[in-house]
């Protein structure tokens, strides 16, 4: 899909208490970048009434207090923002790497995905390790990255018979999609492997791992380096 | 089970726990871009109602009770008050009335029934229920294991405690006029603004705002299931749509053409959605059980606004009212346990 960025933005009323801001028609590495100029200039420009700012891939969603602003004054406020961008100063990603202990009883898909594409499991791990992944946004669960950049030669698809329970930290393929399950949930994933770090602790003073506009890398470990960095995390 | 913290008193010890019963707020808000939905009361309105009985701020940690209310026995002297869905509610088993502030003493049994009508009840007490904030609020979220009584995500169970800040004693006997008492029907009308995928729908729109759909038995604090006509999309339109956050009140068409109305355990969709409830009516959905009947109507997004201002107006006039039947009584006293905490800490009130 050939993704395009709208010349102006294109608004969508979603209740009483939020706008949407589009920004494109598709999902690409372009329009994700606007999209995080975009929450770069909204959080310089403290507006009155604004309570959540949500960047997704070609959305960015305002929660509203109506009684203390409005959807036409908002639309008006971000399309003069959106006219000011080429002034917005865009930092770095941040580059997180997150270390993954691929294969056996924390990868019990990892067999699998290899047969299914005729590589051998070190291949696998050599193609998931290779790219930048982007993170285009966080939800679906607390700390869940959606990310771009799988290889297209690990698209693979989901589990037939979803698991009941899927272990916090574990790595998965879904379709043209890899993400690392942040609480223990149910899922369909295909898992190759595991990570130690948590990506949500909500005991911690930041309990997010990531964020929308990170860069994520993987780097294999070996099992004896995936149980001591689990004995050392501090829970 | 209990983890009261520093200044706070246990109230309560749970004999029975009820249906679903769990500690709440107004939700956890500055998350929702991490995937952590906001959660909170489900029907603000009666959850302001019940604080306010007890001199409460209107968004004080309070429980919400689901379908079947808990068994709780009183620790401490403290006022109390149930709003909300009509659970029948008792004392040492006499029946006192819903919607009143009551005064408890050690050693009393709180109870509160099954409901007659409605879903979700709330208990408020004096002072507000003391819970370990997670991420800035005390809303349970079974999802991700925070909030609540515990800060865990669980709900109320067995021999758990309940604790409370000090507070004040408000006149007993206070109670919400019966005018401000919103009913609970069976056939509910939800009114909507269209929107945000209002584009992907023609004939859909009309089969939506015109046909009565039934509550189906997937309906939680996440969403609630409709089943009725069959809510088509435009040919040629896709299935799905780019994942976008989404938020209460925002009705979603699966494939199935069947609406899911997700209330405030969801972040993000890739489902069209047609349409979205309105704020100030998302608390009579919460009230809505599996069989009872939804309607839509059609509202705009200035009608919409104006009705969240008269909701914010009514619970005023409520409150100020509530402020004058103290005053004709004349008493507001000190919560003993404020009493004892200054006797105990001198130079360290609460």
């Amino acid at each position: 899909m050939n993704a395009t960025l709208y010349r102006q933005p294109q608004f969508r009323v979603a209740g009483d208490r939020a706008i949407l801001m589009e920004l494109g028609d598709g999902i690409s590495p372009e329009i994700h970048a606007r999209i995080r100029a975009m929450l770069i200039a909204l959080e310089a420009a403290e507006l009155p009434g604004v309570v959540e700012c949500l960047p997704s891939y070609r959305t960015l969603a305002l929660l509203y207090d109506p009684l203390h602003t409005s959807f036409n004054r908002l639309r008006q406020e971000l399309s003069d923002l959106h006219d000011r961008l080429a002034a917005v100063t865009v930092p770095e990603p941040r580059v997180v790497t997150l270390p993954v202990c691929y294969g056996g009883d924390l990868g019990p898909d990892l067999e699998f995905v290899a047969a299914h594409h005729r590589l051998t499991p070190a291949e696998v791990v050599a193609l998931h390790t290779s790219p930048d992944y982007l993170v285009y946004m966080i939800g679906f669960t607390p700390g869940f990255p959606y990310l771009g950049g799988l290889p297209e030669a690990l698209h693979t698809p989901r589990l037939t018979r979803p698991r009941k329970r899927v272990p916090a930290g574990s790595v998965g393929i879904a379709n043209g999609q890899t993400g690392i399950y942040p609480i223990d949930s149910p899922g369909g994933w295909q898992l190759i492997g595991q990570t130690p770090a948590r990506l949500f602790d909500p005991g911690r003073p930041s309990p997010f791992l990531l964020n929308a506009g990170d860069i994520l890398r993987f780097a294999a470990i070996e099992r004896e380096e995936f149980t001591a960095l689990t004995t050392t995390t501090p829970t | 089970m209990h983890a009261c913290q520093q200044r706070s008193y246990r109230q309560f010890v749970v004999q029975r726990p009820g249906f679903f019963s769990s500690v709440q707020d107004r939700g956890r808000f500055g998350y929702q871009r991490f995937g952590v939905p906001v959660a909170g009361a489900l029907d603000p309105l009666a959850a302001a109602l019940a604080n306010l009985l007890v001199g409460n701020e209107a968004d004080a940690a309070l429980l919400e009770c689901t379908l079947l209310g808990p068994s709780l026995r009183v620790l401490e002297e403290a006022m109390v008050a149930v709003t909300g869905a009509a659970m029948p509610l008792s004392l040492n088993g006499r029946s006192i009335p819903n919607w009143t502030a009551w005064r408890v003493r050690p050693g009393d049994e709180l109870t509160i029934g099954s409901a007659a009508a409605g879903c979700r009840a709330y208990l408020a007490v004096s002072g507000g229920l003391a819970a370990p904030p997670v991420m800035g609020s005390t809303a349970c979220y079974g999802g991700a294991g925070i909030g609540g009584h515990l800060g865990n995500g669980q709900p109320l169970a067995s021999g758990h405690s309940l604790c409370r800040w000090p507070g004040i004693f408000v006149t007993p006997g206070r109670t919400v006029p019966p005018a401000h008492r919103p009913d609970y029907p069976t056939e509910i009308l939800l009114r909507a603004i269209p929107g945000p995928q209002d584009d992907f729908f023609e004939q859909g729109m009309t089969t939506f705002f015109s046909s009565p759909f039934t509550v189906s038995p997937e309906a939680s604090r996440m969403g609630y299931r409709l089943e009725g006509p069959q809510v088509s999309q435009k040919p040629g339109v896709p299935a799905s749509i780019i994942s976008e956050p989404s938020f209460p009140g925002g009705v979603q068409i699966p494939p199935n053409g069947q609406p899911i109305v997700l209330l405030v355990e969801q972040t993000v969709g890739g489902y069209s959605k047609i349409a979205s409830v309105i704020s100030s009516d998302l608390g009579r959905l919460a009230q809505a059980v599996p069989g009872n009947r939804i309607r839509f109507a059609r509202v705009s997004l200035d009608e919409a606004c104006r009705l969240l201002a008269e909701q914010k107006e009514r619970l005023a006039a409520v409150a100020a009212d509530l402020d004058l039947q103290s005053a004709a009584a004349a008493e507001t006293v000190t919560d003993p346990c404020t009493a004892r905490f200054a006797e105990l800490y001198p130079n360290c009130l609460p």
